[in-house]
């Protein structure tokens, strides 16, 4: 059954490749199936975002660190939600802690990123022609598009965008008394990300799909890239949760425009007693975070598979623990969906719940140790070579570890009870969801740069942004440990109000000069980047001498990826600097039975199944050349 | 003016810069250095790593030890002594792989940096390895976990039955103390019986009710279990008392409750820290909305012998405003009636 699906795609694809496109600009540009260009319109979208998202931060970031400043001079942008003393309006503080939130999580790390890499390199990186549905593709890029279009037309309206935590929270989120942000912003929130789940949903099933049927001959499970993995069970991690999160706000619609009770009760505000009753509160937090705490490492994962694929590449090695990795990316997707409630230790979650959610929450550090320890060793004693991306994945390294140690404390209930809802939860979910996913982005930027355009990236401005992004973030997270240790709570507009936190505003002020100067040096990338797009040195074809598929296809390749058929696979990805080999890498298109003096002894018996393979290929052909002639 | 000669200023710089960008790649270009696998860049990136561990891991250790005293808030309550030394010995275990993994980090980049010629190690797996550290962290964690464990069942096991109950309401923006007098037993609430009068929506047909009395400070004897039961009216709020490591959400609809047991009175911390100032506070840590920052309530920590004063000459609601029983059936009416002469 799967191989006669195999065959017909060979078949079709390639009439389809033989005769000419005729493309013009829109269906090339705006509403393309080719996943190359959607990749590329998810990268920029999301960069769009990341500007938005990280503009709203220091708006915020001004107030925090210098809560007397004379802020007037953003009033031709942000009109009424600037005081008429100057000074920013706290529920618009709300509202942007909110949008930064929203932004960042969905629409620059998991869309960004996601959408990204999953699409350009899926079927670059296992040899297909495209994904297995081009117009599902597009109709997923679409759908973010509309979702973004909507979430930005909430920023604009008089009662402002959704304020209430980008958790919204009910009974907050709810009501329209408690805050202006819950009335038409939180409706045109909840239609954004309803875009945005479908968005998520027809990409994740054609990954998946992609992946399972669409792999080239010989291109088994355990001959994948370890990114093509990570994409794989991240798509796998959001087909399973993005549909709760959409039953979340579901009842939240019902709860906010229909009468129903599904989160409320018992409620008096605006000085009326609100009918309904029953509801649960504490029901909305199990659902979203079913979702929630997943879309960590929905976040997550392509960035650490990325970093695999660079820091293999970059260490002239081959990845250490190889099948370690996959069991504990495996291991990863599982443990995912069954932490949840440890962001409700403190809700008045059943405290028996609280510890069997404390056991399962400490057991998941275990994979992401072995992860970080196959990181060091891949690096030891390796022939490192700098690139971009190489720095950007050691940096994702160094932050994964820092943030990740600090879940160690925020698992354990017993902890939580004083850290929950501090700046220490703050710094730990920047560093190791944040920051870490950030520079997986930039490192799979920098490294498929020539790829996608066909040009290289200016390494130096690469290596200036990368330092002044590294030290930068350090500078901005690392001191909110301290504050966050010191009890200061999240979301607050002003800590002046209370003498236990009255304190290290200098500390404050620090921090947003850091968070300004390292969203200035991301102009250095995006200066990078697009000039390198039009004015960058052209490419070679494989500028890392990497061993992945994507390097076989031409310069810029077409619609369709190769021209002529498809290249066979005959190895795994990681074949650097094998013993007795000529080259310090040895594609995967190389047969075995070509490399006599490199094999291990186990490879010499594949050479003999290998023949099966080959003989295959020369039959195609063969039966090409007569249809030709 | 100033603002035109800014502009002027940044527009030169940025030409300048743009100018020596484009000297060094038509430099490198001519030199060839481009096609080089690893150029002297490559030299630079490796010694920053180490640059950077030096600098950082010193700054980080010297602004730890230096600030401990404003960061590290004072302990007042018998079980934020354990969640405290819980979590200094977390620190201590991940503080401890913190640096060993950082110093690999920074130091391989720079010890196996390229160079020509070389070829690296083709090491692909090693099962004892990959055993070790996996059954290593699992050790260490599940050490952790049951110490948290353990903690974390004796905190919210079921309070003492001598506890002080002190109830907690959160609303926008600000928490209703209630106290439920000298039976010790709060009288029941519902929602729909609040106005302007009755904050907290209490049932005054509910005989248990009519010592019932506000405070605007929270007061609790030392020494003693305290037995806060938190609730809210309109949205999420979160009681949080950061001396006390105490922390609740506040539900509509679903009460919750923390009990404790406060080590220190006001007083005593005031010497302790040599600031006559000192007050312990509650804060609201659950967003709910314009005055979420603003939620501040005093918390007086006092002797056992005060606080039964103090409770003495507390005034019931119905004491001080009559007209919550006006209108209740005549023999309820009379009970509290009763009530009322005696706090005369």
């Amino acid at each position: 059954m799967a191989t006669a699906h195999t065959a017909t795609h060979n078949e079709a694809s390639h009439d389809h490749h033989d005769h000419e496109h005729h493309e013009n600009f829109i269906t090339k540009y705006i509403f393309s199936q080719d996943h190359k260009m959607i990749g590329k319109q998810f990268l920029i979208t999301g960069m769009f975002w990341a500007i938005i998202g990280g503009l709203l931060s220091l708006i915020f970031r001004l107030q925090l660190g210098f809560p007397d400043m004379d802020l007037e001079w953003l009033r031709p942008i942000l009109r009424g939600w600037i005081t008429p003393d100057g000074r920013l309006d706290p529920e618009f503080y709300l509202a942007l802690v909110t949008m930064h939130g929203t932004i960042m999580v969905f629409f620059v790390l998991t869309a960004g990123l996601s959408g990204t890499f999953s699409n350009f390199l899926i079927p670059l990186q296992i040899g297909a022609r495209d994904m297995a549905s081009g117009f599902m593709n597009m109709l997923s890029y679409w759908f973010f598009f509309l979702s973004g279009l909507i979430m930005f037309i909430s920023l604009f309206i008089e009662t402002g965008p959704a304020s209430g935590g980008w958790v919204v929270y009910p009974p907050l989120s709810a009501l329209e008394q408690a805050m202006p942000g819950s009335g038409l912003g939180m409706t045109l929130w909840l239609i954004a990300m309803t875009f945005f789940i479908a968005s998520s949903l027809l990409g994740g099933i054609n990954y998946i799909t992609t992946v399972i049927n669409l792999r080239t001959k010989g291109m088994s499970f355990s001959k994948l890239p370890l990114t093509i993995w990570a994409f794989f069970l991240t798509a796998v991690i959001g087909l399973l949760s993005f549909p709760v999160l959409f039953s979340a706000a579901l009842l939240l619609v019902f709860d906010r425009s229909f009468g129903t009770s599904f989160y409320l009760s018992d409620i008096y505000i605006g000085g009326e007693a609100l009918p309904n009753t029953g509801g649960s509160p504490v029901l909305y937090q199990h659902l979203f975070w079913f979702l929630g705490h997943p879309e960590v490492y929905i976040v997550l994962l392509p960035a650490l598979g990325i970093t695999s694929e660079v820091i293999a590449t970059n260490s002239r090695k081959p990845i250490f623990g190889y099948k370690a990795m996959i069991i504990s990316m495996l291991g990863i997707t599982i443990l995912s969906f069954v932490v949840w409630a440890h962001h409700m230790f403190v809700s008045g979650l059943n405290p028996f719940l609280g510890s069997i959610f404390m056991f399962l929450t400490l057991i998941i550090a275990i994979p992401s140790a072995v992860k970080v320890f196959n990181y060091l060793t891949t690096l030891w004693r390796g022939n490192l070579i700098f690139t971009p991306g190489m720095l950007f994945s050691i940096g994702l390294v160094s932050f994964f570890i820092s943030g990740g140690l600090t879940g160690i404390f925020l698992g354990n209930s017993a902890i939580d009870i004083q850290l929950h809802d501090t700046y220490f939860v703050v710094a730990h979910f920047h560093l190791v969801m944040g920051s870490a996913s950030f520079f997986g982005l930039m490192a799979g930027v920098y490294h498929w740069f020539p790829k996608m355009f066909g040009r290289m990236m200016d390494a130096r401005l690469g290596y200036v942004h990368f330092w002044l992004t590294f030290i930068g973030v350090y500078l901005v997270f690392f001191p909110m440990h301290y504050i966050g240790i010191a009890g200061f709570p999240r979301r607050y507009y002003s800590w002046t109000g209370f003498e236990f936190s009255n304190m290290y505003t200098d500390l404050n002020m620090f921090v947003s000069v850091a968070a300004i100067i390292t969203f200035g040096a991301q102009l250095i990338f995006l200066f990078n980047f697009f000039y390198s797009m039009y004015k960058g040195r052209v490419a070679s074809l494989n500028p890392w001498r990497s061993n992945t598929l994507e390097w076989t296809t031409p310069l810029h390749p077409g619609h369709g990826n190769w021209p002529g058929e498809i290249p066979a696979v005959y190895r795994w990805p990681y074949d650097y600097s094998k013993p007795g080999a000529k080259d310090d890498f040895i594609p995967q298109t190389v047969p075995l039975s070509a490399t006599p003096e490199s094999n291990l002894p186990h490879e010499q018996e594949l050479v003999k199944l290998e023949k099966e393979i080959i003989a295959d290929e020369e039959a195609v052909l063969v039966a090409d050349e007569s249809k030709e002639s | 003016m100033y603002g035109f000669l800014i502009i002027v200023g940044i527009v030169l710089l940025l030409f300048i810069i743009w100018m020596v960008y484009r000297i060094q790649t038509l430099v490198s270009v001519v030199k060839g250095s481009d096609k080089k696998i690893a150029s002297g860049s490559n030299k630079v990136n490796a010694f920053l790593f180490i640059v950077f561990m030096v600098v950082a891991g010193t700054w980080m250790i010297w602004y730890s030890i230096k600030e401990y005293n404003n960061y590290q808030l004072p302990i007042a309550s018998e079980h934020g002594v354990i969640t405290d030394q819980l979590f200094w010995i977390t620190m201590a275990i991940t503080g401890i792989v913190f640096l060993i993994t950082h110093v690999l980090l920074f130091w391989f980049p720079y010890k196996y940096q390229f160079k020509e010629g070389r070829k690296a190690d083709f090491y692909p797996d090693n099962n004892k390895l990959e055993l070790i550290w996996t059954i290593v962290p699992a050790f260490v964690l599940a050490a952790l976990v049951i110490g948290g464990w353990k903690a974390w069942s004796d905190i919210t096991k079921p309070a003492p039955e001598n506890s002080h109950v002190v109830e907690l309401m959160g609303y926008q923006f600000a928490w209703e103390v209630r106290y439920p007098g000298l039976d010790n037993v709060l009288g029941e609430n519902d929602y729909r019986l609040t106005n302007a009068s009755n904050i907290s929506g209490i049932d005054f047909t509910d005989k248990n009710s009519f010592d019932d009395f506000s405070s605007p400070v929270v007061v609790i004897p030392k020494g003693e279990p305290v037995l806060f039961r938190i609730r809210a009216r309109d949205v999420l709020h979160s009681v949080f008392a950061p001396h006390m490591r105490l922390k609740m959400d506040a539900v509509p609809g679903m009460p919750t409750r923390f009990w404790f047991t406060p080590t220190k009175t006001t007083e005593e911390m005031r010497a302790e820290l040599n600031d006559p100032e000192f007050v312990y506070e509650i804060a609201c840590t659950e967003i709910c909305g314009r005055g979420h920052n603003a939620m501040r309530k005093e918390l007086r920590v006092v002797e056992p012998a005060e606080f039964k004063k103090w409770l003495s000459e507390q005034k019931p609601y119905i004491v001080n405003n009559p007209s919550l029983v006006a209108d209740l059936p005549i023999e309820l009416k009379e009970l509290a009636d009763i009530t009322i002469s005696e706090h005369k």
